[in-house]
Parts: structure tokens; C-alpha cells; sequence
């Protein structure tokens, strides 16, 4: 795909014409996948590389970057009344170096207010629309980078995947997302949610994409401190299938509360690697009970922390007249979050508060050790290679379906939490439809082993032709 | 002022100003000239997406600083978040340290309100970044507006924190003096620089409510202050009013405290652990910066007296400032130890402070050259003082002024000997009544003669060369 575009510029296609085209494309889109557009600046850019192309690993191929990703001198607003207007000074580590590598960034992303959400529903500019059943969510949160990647807006994107933010939109609109291992990528640049969680990683039409791009934006960051050294060659070493390779099944990962098609789709899944030569066990994961209040309690204590910082005195939402700075801050905060961050903010400071820290926070912190044991047993030498399991528990459901009860909405994280509360890398893989929806294969490897992550879903991806289906949303 | 049912304990935030860059990013540390929000960048404004990168000499000059306090290095260090919102505070949380601080349980010795060495108990030190300056439109409580500078976000800060070992105004000042003195011979911090060192004091009488005064970046300051709340105390006590605990500002200009906040408004800081940060080993950090830590005073003192010679009241004089002990050693090498040690601890440093100026103001040289004519008999004591003072009060650059330039200038040259005896002569002669009475036999008389031989010269003559030169004559005349 990305491949195949590449070709093309290189055997002399115009760049800006590919650009215009995208363009032409997003104005007349109704799914709302964009909350920003950089036209001008990216056939611009487009031109310039007509003119006189550079190289690089993504030379002239246009990019769509989640709202929560800075880019310099492109609104980041991260879905929120309180970034309005916020323009960043500088650019995200992973932004430069996709330019580095030649790439063309078309605009930012809709996606769930501060990449709180499963459904793109909490963005203060409205839902993205699925390009499957524009009647549903496109997932979330990166729900706006999914479904421009899947009805074409953008032959690829950024997400990022604090709980599941990249996988669950690329299963609910049948592409490819991967979130990397924890430290693969550089965070500088990614406004925060959980810090201690989140990756950015890439949302793409193939597997092969997603190599090429986390080729470009992996590796050490001197800015980041929890980043680690990257092996990078991931596009190079795609091939090799997975013959030999033992998978394992938790047993945690089916049963009730997930929708029969969806299993039943992940079990041809592995019947498909089975034949392709991998051999499978059942495994078990047995803190996952315990993984969604984990999450919740660690991501939304952080999240209590990380968005004290808006407060309209130096950027950002500003109301009327000023009082008092503590009126002032509270009034803006009041006008600038909307509820479901609200209600993140509040669990989170009393999560932190003197005398529940130590029953909620520390606790969770336990958990998250049994839970990374779990993961490390399970994919320890002799055990399996890697895990497989459905990316969530059912297809895209309908905007306004869950958004008035948000614990249902926070269970329907319930097979991607437990990746990021662990570290481990995981990718989304489209494997099949549940009358007409795209249901997402999990593929789950051990830390920094990304490349055998890519290799099992490569290997499948070309032994089946659910990613070459095309949405009816694309205009 | 020594009372036994004072109960003080300090909290100092010290700018580890002598770094290059602020703690979390590479902005310069040099902003005390600049306009404001000029040495920012996105790191230290906390923009959004931003990540603080740990300044690894800053955690070195840190360990310098808990080892010179006599702290034991913790094997592994964190950091961590503390929560609350002000406007100097652009990320609403500061990364600072919580659990596993960087040095526990260090003391240092200082004069106590009796005279003795007095041993300070250390609970903790701990590395944090400094918020940003609030500028008021007027005072603290009444201002209408204010600006903030970021300028100093960002700047490493060690918070150094008593127990509550301090019995008196006076111990306390004399702790803030020791710190600052050990800080500056570590290299890590001028106490010269606006802000470099800020104290919170807690402060309560035995059986009472503890106030705590914050912000005080004078240590006269805090003296003051702690005086005024030990007088509010004891009067409250004394009326019978209710104390409570709480946090009080220190208004300097009209030299007391006001409440800012009670107990019951207390922040609930929320810390948890900075997760951007990873935690530092810095056990293995340990022997290397040990073995570059400097000379600390105490063992510069007993130094002093080893290899000078020099009195303990000198040598503990001369190294209570780091460039005032290296100004000794420098001059003791091309003068007579204890001499210079006398003229620099009792003369120059009393000049010096007078005027309120560093030693920077006066060079080593020329300090030889006046001991030099002090040795050689050129100029009396008086005139030597007279030229330390020429030279400190002289217009553009003073450590330029040539000493023995000065002497000629001002004729302070010993008067001649031919000319002081004559002067002897002279005086012995009009005053007869005074010889007359040293010689029946009273000694005292012969101070009269000394001070009309003093007067004749003007002051030139050496009083105990006078002395001895008229005790000669009148001897000399006895036998005559």
C-alpha cells in the first residue's frame, strides 16, 4: 500500500495531485475525521517535492496525526475546548522525525477529549463517524485516525494507545494498528494521559505499513526518559511467516461478554495460523479480572496530574474578564473540559488523595506487577511465542449506544487494557465481519519484540483477504 | 534572647545556581539580568507534551551537598509529583522529591547561644525544581495584579531541612550562615545571586502551636521574623488567645507576620511518583564525587591553626568565607602567616563589611605590599589602616590602587626617626612639670610627654617608638 504509493511518486506521480486528492476526499467526507487541516502547508510541501524530491523512508507520503501530538505550528488541540487555538512551538519527537523521513503531515485527527474514551463520542468537535456504518463509532480513541486510514483520507496515521486508543479504532474500522512496547517510541511531544502507559504507534491499511512507519518513529529519545534503543528493522525482517512459532490463547480472553462472531472469528484466526504452520496452547492470564480497575485507577490518577496543567494563563481556552486566578483557573476549567474528562479529573484526585493512596494508587501499582507477571510468564521461553486474542470483546456499536453509562463503555476495554498495563507490544489485525462490521484479531508479543508481532500478523494478513475489503463510507 | 521553650526548625530551598542549565532542561541559568520570559522553553513552561530530562550534574552537585551535611546517600533516588495549582507553576505540579529523597540524616556544627559548638540535626535533602516569580502589583495581600517571570522555573533547588534542633533567632541565622558558607565552598551555589536562598522557619513555643513563616531569602530576615513570632506567641499565650496552627508571610517592610493560611486550609499535595522520570541509581555516583568534594570549613579551620600557626579565632574568622579563606592562603605565602592573619581577619574583613563589599574589592597583592611596609617599619598601624580604607573607598576599579602610592601621596610614612627625636627633644623640654613628676616617681606622667611628642609629628610617630624614645631621654637626661 504505502509501498505501492511510494512507487508511484518515485516513477515520477505528482505528490500534490496525491495530496489535492486526499483533500478533495477530507471536504467532502462526512465522517469527521479531522479536527484540523494543514492544506496549504501540505501541498506546499507536496510541491516542493515535486519540484525536487528527497528521499527518505517516507518520501512525499502524506500523513494524518492524532490531536494529541504536537506538531509545530498545527493547532493541537486534542479534541478539547481548553487547547483551543493552542499551537505548539515545537514539534513531537515522532513528528520530526517523520519529516526527517520525508513524510507530508495533512492535518490532526479527531479523537475522545485528552484520549479519554472508546468511541471518539467525548471530542468536543462531535463523533467521527465509522466508515463501515456511519450510524457507529469508529472506536477510540485514535477514532479519527482510523477511519481516515479506512475510507482513504490518509494512506496512513498516527495514533496513540493509552488502554487500547489504537487498537480498538483499527478493529472497529478493519485496519491495522500497533501499539508498540512501552519505551519504543518517543512520548516527548504526545500530550499526556497516562504517562505511564501510553504509546504512540502507527494506524495503517497493512501490516507492512506499520513496520515501515515504526521503523521511522522508533528508537532512543535523549528527551524522553522512559525511552529505550530500538533494534529498528522492522519493514526488512516482515517475512518469515510463523512456522515453528507456539501461540497461546488465554482463556481469560473468551467466553462471556464477548460477542459469539467475534469469537468465532478469532478462533479461524488461529485455525489460519495453525495451517501456516504456528502450533497453539491454551494459556492463562489469571490477574486479568483485576486489570480494568487497575487501569482505570493509574490512568486517571495521572490524568488528574497531567491536566492540571490547563488553566487558559498561558495558552489555550480564555473566557471573558479575569478575577482572582483561583476563580479564573476553576471558571476556565469548568468551560473548557467536558464530562467524561471531568469525571477522570475527580476519580483521579481522589484516588491520590491522603489516606486513599495507599488503598487505590499503590494497589493498582501491585496489580500492574501481577498483571506484567502474567504476561511474562505466559510468553516466557518454552511457553508461548506470542498471544492471540480478540482486539475487543464486539464490533463498532452505535454513536449514543453507551456514552450515557460509562461503565460499560470502560469494559469494552477489557482485552486491551491489560497489554498496556503489562508494556507489551500488540497489534490489531482485521479478521473478519460480524454482519458487515470489521472484527480485530490481537496479537500480542513479548517486550521489544515487535518484529515476531509483525511477522505472525504479516503472515496472516497474506493468507487472508479481510483487509482489501473496502468500507461504503468512501467516497 | 536564649530561651529554653523555643522550638525553631528550618526548611532552606538553595538555587544550585553555579549549573549551566535548569534541572528538567537545557535553559540557561543565567536569567538574573534578563527581561522576563526570556530563558524559557517548552520544557520549562510545561507545555503540553513535554518531558523533564534529569540534569545529571545537578544530581551530582546535590550528592556534594548531602555529603558535605553529612548525609547518607540513598542507593536509589525518585522523584516525585507534588500537586497544587499557582500561577508560578505552569505543569500545576512540582517535581520534586518525596520518598527516597537523595540524602537522609546529616548534622553540621555551629555556634551555639552559649558559645559552644552546637550539633544541627539534618533530617533530609532533597533535590526539586524551582517555580516560576510572581511580581506583585503592590503587597503580597494587596496587590490588584500580578505578573509571573518563568525566568527561574525550572532551577534546580535543594531543600534542606532541621530538625528541630534551633533554640533561638540567633541559632537559626547562625545555621543559614554555616549552610551558606558550606554551599559556597562547595562550588555549587553564590549566595550573592537574587533568590539563592529562600527559608521556610517552623517556629513554636514547647506545649504551643507551630507557625510557620515561609519565604525568607535574607538570613537577617529570618532572624527578625523569628524574633517578632516568639514575642506574638508569648503575648498570645500571655492573653489567653487561642494559637493554631498555621503559615505566615513575613512583610519585611513593616517587620512582622501576617496568617496566610490556617490547618484546616492545608494543601493535600497528592504525591505520587514522577512517571516520566525512571528512578536513579546513584549509589555508584557515590566514591567519585566523595572523592572531588573540596576543603569544608571546619577542617579548613583546624588547617589554618596546624600550618599557619595562626589563633583559632583567626583561622575560623578567615575561613567563614570560601574567597576570604583563599585570599589568606594567597597572601600567607608571600607574608608573615600570622600577621596577615591578624590584618585580614581583624582589619580588612570588619572594612569589608562596613562598606557591605566583597573581598573582591581588594587583592592580594596589595595586601602584601601593606604588610610589607608594616614589617619594614614604613608606615605606622594607623596609616596602614588608613590605606586599607583609601583603597576600598577609591573611585573605579580599588583592587588597582598601588598602596605604596597611596602612603606617598598621603604622607603616612613613618616620620623619620631624626625627626621624632627631635620631637622628643623638643617635648621633653616644654614640659617640665611632667618630667618632674616622672621622675618622683610617677610613671604616668610619661604619657603626656608621648602625647605632645605625637602631637609634633602629627600623628606619624610610632606611639610605642615615642615611648620608648622619650623613656630614653628622660633616663638619658637623669644620668646627664
Amino acid at each position: 500500500m504505502l509501498r505501492m504509493l511510494k512507487e508511484r511518486l518515485e516513477a515520477g506521480a505528482s505528490a500534490e495531485e496525491e495530496v489535492s486528492a486526499l483533500f478533495s476526499k477530507i471536504n467532502k467526507s462526512r465522517l469527521n475525521a479531522y479536527n484540523v487541516l494543514s492544506e496549504e502547508a501540505a501541498l506546499e510541501r507536496a510541491r516542493e517535492f515535486d519540484r525536487s524530491p528527497w528521499g527518505g523512508l517516507l518520501a512525499g507520503i502524506p500523513i494524518a496525526i492524532k490531536s494529541s501530538i504536537s506538531t509545530k505550528g498545527i493547532e493541537t488541540n486534542c479534541s478539547s475546548r481548553i487547547l483551543s487555538g493552542y499551537i505548539p512551538p515545537y514539534d513531537a519527537t515522532v513528528i520530526e522525525r517523520l519529516k526527517e523521513e520525508g513524510a507530508i503531515i495533512i492535518g490532526k485527527t479527531n479523537m475522545d477529549e485528552f484520549a479519554m474514551g472508546t468511541s471518539t463520542e467525548t471530542s468536543c468537535f462531535g463523533p467521527t463517524k465509522n466508515p463501515w456504518d456511519a450510524d457507529r463509532v469508529p472506536g477510540g480513541s485514535s477514532g479519527g485516525s482510523a477511519a481516515a486510514v479506512a475510507a482513504g483520507e490518509a494512506p496512513c496515521a498516527l495514533g496513540s494507545d493509552t488502554g487500547g486508543s489504537i487498537r480498538c479504532p483499527a478493529s472497529f474500522c478493519g485496519i491495522v494498528g500497533l501499539k508498540p512496547t512501552y519505551g519504543l517510541v518517543s512520548r516527548y511531544g504526545l500530550v499526556s494521559y497516562a504517562n505511564s502507559l501510553e504509546q504512540i504507534g502507527p494506524l495503517t491499511l497493512s501490516v507492512e505499513d506499520a513496520a515501515l512507519v515504526l521503523d521511522v518513529i522508533a528508537g532512543h529519545d535523549p528527551r524522553d526518559s522512559t525511552s529505550a534503543r530500538s533494534e529498528g528493522g522492522y519493514f526488512a525482517r516482515i517475512e518469515g511467516g510463523v512456522d515453528g512459532l507456539t501461540l497461546g490463547v488465554p482463556q481469560e480472553y473468551f467466553g462471556e461478554g464477548v460477542d459469539p462472531l467475534v469469537e468465532k472469528a478469532v478462533w479461524d484466526a488461529i485455525s489460519k495460523l495453525e495451517g501456516l504452520g504456528a502450533s497453539w496452547k491454551k494459556v492463562s492470564l489469571p490477574h486479568t479480572r483485576y486489570a480494568l480497575a487497575a487501569y482505570y485507577i493509574i490512568a486517571m490518577s495521572e490524568a488528574s496530574s497531567n491536566l492540571a496543567r490547563f488553566d487558559g494563563l498561558r495558552y489555550g481556552l480564555r473566557l471573558g474578564a479575569d478575577q482572582d486566578w483561583h476563580t479564573t483557573f476553576s471558571n476556565i476549567r469548568a468551560a473548557g473540559f467536558g464530562p467524561e474528562v471531568k469525571r477522570r479529573i475527580l476519580l483521579g484526585t481522589y484516588a491520590l488523595s491522603a489516606g486513599y493512596y495507599g488503598r487505590y494508587y499503590l494497589k493498582a501499582l501491585k496489580v500492574r506487577t501481577l498483571i506484567r507477571q502474567d504476561f511474562e510468564r505466559a510468553l516466557s521461553a518454552g511457553g508461548a511465542d506470542l498471544l492471540v486474542t480478540p482486539t475487543m470483546p464486539f464490533p463498532a456499536f452505535r454513536i449514543g449506544e453507551r456514552i450515557e453509562d460509562p461503565l460499560s463503555l470502560y469494559m469494552a476495554d477489557v482485552f486491551t487494557v491489560p497489554i498496556n498495563l503489562a508494556g507489551v507490544p500488540a497489534i490489531s489485525v482485521p479478521c473478519g465481519f460480524a454482519d458487515g462490521l470489521p472484527i480485530g484479531l490481537q496479537i500480542i508479543g513479548r517486550h521489544f519484540d515487535e518484529a515476531a508481532v509483525l511477522r505472525a500478523a504479516k503472515a496472516y494478513e497474506g493468507a487472508t483477504p479481510y483487509h482489501e475489503a473496502v468500507p461504503k463510507e468512501v467516497v | 534572647m536564649a530561651e529554653k521553650d523555643v522550638i525553631i526548625g528550618l526548611e532552606v530551598h538553595v538555587q544550585l545556581n553555579k549549573l549551566n542549565s535548569k534541572l528538567f532542561c537545557g535553559c540557561s541559568t543565567e536569567y538574573h539580568d534578563s527581561p522576563p520570559n526570556t530563558h524559557t522553553c517548552p520544557v520549562c513552561l510545561g507545555l503540553p507534551g513535554t518531558l523533564p530530562v534529569v540534569n545529571r550534574r545537578a544530581v551530582e552537585y546535590a550528592i556534594r551537598v548531602a555529603l558535605a551535611l553529612n548525609c547518607a546517600i540513598q542507593g536509589e533516588t525518585l522523584f516525585y509529583r507534588k500537586n497544587y495549582y499557582y500561577p508560578d507553576l505552569p505543569k500545576a505540579f512540582q517535581i520534586t522529591q518525596y520518598d527516597f529523597p537523595l540524602g537522609l540524616g546529616g548534622s553540621i556544627l555551629i555556634k551555639g547561644e552559649d558559645g559552644e559548638e552546637k550539633r544541627i540535626r539534618i533530617t533530609r535533602v532533597h533535590m526539586e525544581e524551582d517555580p516560576g516569580r510572581l511580581v506583585h502589583a503592590g503587597t503580597i495581600d494587596r496587590a490588584k495584579y500580578s505578573m509571573v517571570d518563568y525566568n527561574r522555573c525550572g532551577m534546580a533547588l535543594l531543600e534542606v531541612v532541621t530538625e528541630p534542633d534551633l533554640r533561638s533567632p540567633k541559632e537559626a541565622r547562625s545555621f543559614l550562615d554555616k549552610l551558606r558558607n558550606i554551599l559556597e565552598y562547595l562550588d555549587v551555589f553564590d549566595g550573592n545571586l537574587e533568590g539563592a536562598m529562600r527559608i521556610d522557619s517552623n517556629i513554636s513555643l514547647v506545649g504551643g502551636e507551630r507557625a510557620e513563616v515561609k519565604n525568607i531569602s535574607s538570613h537577617k530576615g529570618v532572624e527578625k521574623a523569628l524574633a517578632y513570632e516568639i514575642t506574638r506567641q508569648r503575648s498570645a499565650r500571655r492573653r489567653g488567645v487561642a494559637q493554631v496552627q498555621e503559615t505566615r508571610h513575613y512583610d519585611e517592610l513593616r517587620g512582622i507576620t501576617v496568617t496566610i493560611r490556617t490547618k484546616e486550609e492545608a494543601h493535600d499535595y497528592r504525591y505520587f511518583p514522577e512517571p516520566d522520570l525512571v528512578p536513579m541509581r546513584i549509589a555508584d555516583w557515590v566514591p567519585r564525587v566523595e572523592a572531588e568534594l573540596p576543603e569544608l570549613p571546619d577542617a579548613k579551620r583546624a588547617r589554618f591553626v596546624a600550618e599557619y600557626g595562626i589563633a583559632d579565632d583567626h583561622a575560623k574568622s578567615l575561613t567563614s568565607e570560601i574567597r576570604v579563606a583563599n585570599f589568606y592562603e594567597v597572601v600567607a605565602e608571600r607574608a608573615p602567616a600570622r600577621l596577615a592573619a591578624a590584618w585580614i581577619a581583624d582589619v580588612l574583613k570588619g572594612e569589608l563589611n562596613y562598606r557591605d563589599v566583597t573581598i573582591e574589592r581588594f587583592s592580594p597583592d596589595q595586601m602584601v605590599v601593606i604588610l610589607d611596609l608594616i614589617e619594614a617599619g614604613k608606615i605606622t598601624e594607623k596609616g596602614a589602616v588608613e590605606v586599607i580604607r583609601t583603597i576600598l573607598d577609591g573611585p573605579g576599579e580599588t583592587t588597582e590602587a598601588d598602596p605604596a602610592a597611596i602612603v606617598a601621596a598621603k604622607g603616612l610614612s613613618r616620620v623619620e626617626d631624626d625627626a621624632v627625636v627631635a620631637a622628643v627633644r623638643a617635648a621633653v623640654e616644654e614640659s617640665s612639670q611632667a618630667v618632674a613628676d616622672y621622675r618622683a616617681g610617677n610613671e604616668k606622667a610619661i604619657n603626656f610627654i608621648v602625647g605632645v611628642v605625637m602631637k609634633k609629628t602629627r600623628g606619624r610617630a610610632d606611639p610605642g617608638e615615642a615611648n620608648r624614645l622619650v623613656r630614653e631621654a628622660l633616663e638619658g637626661a637623669g644620668r646627664a
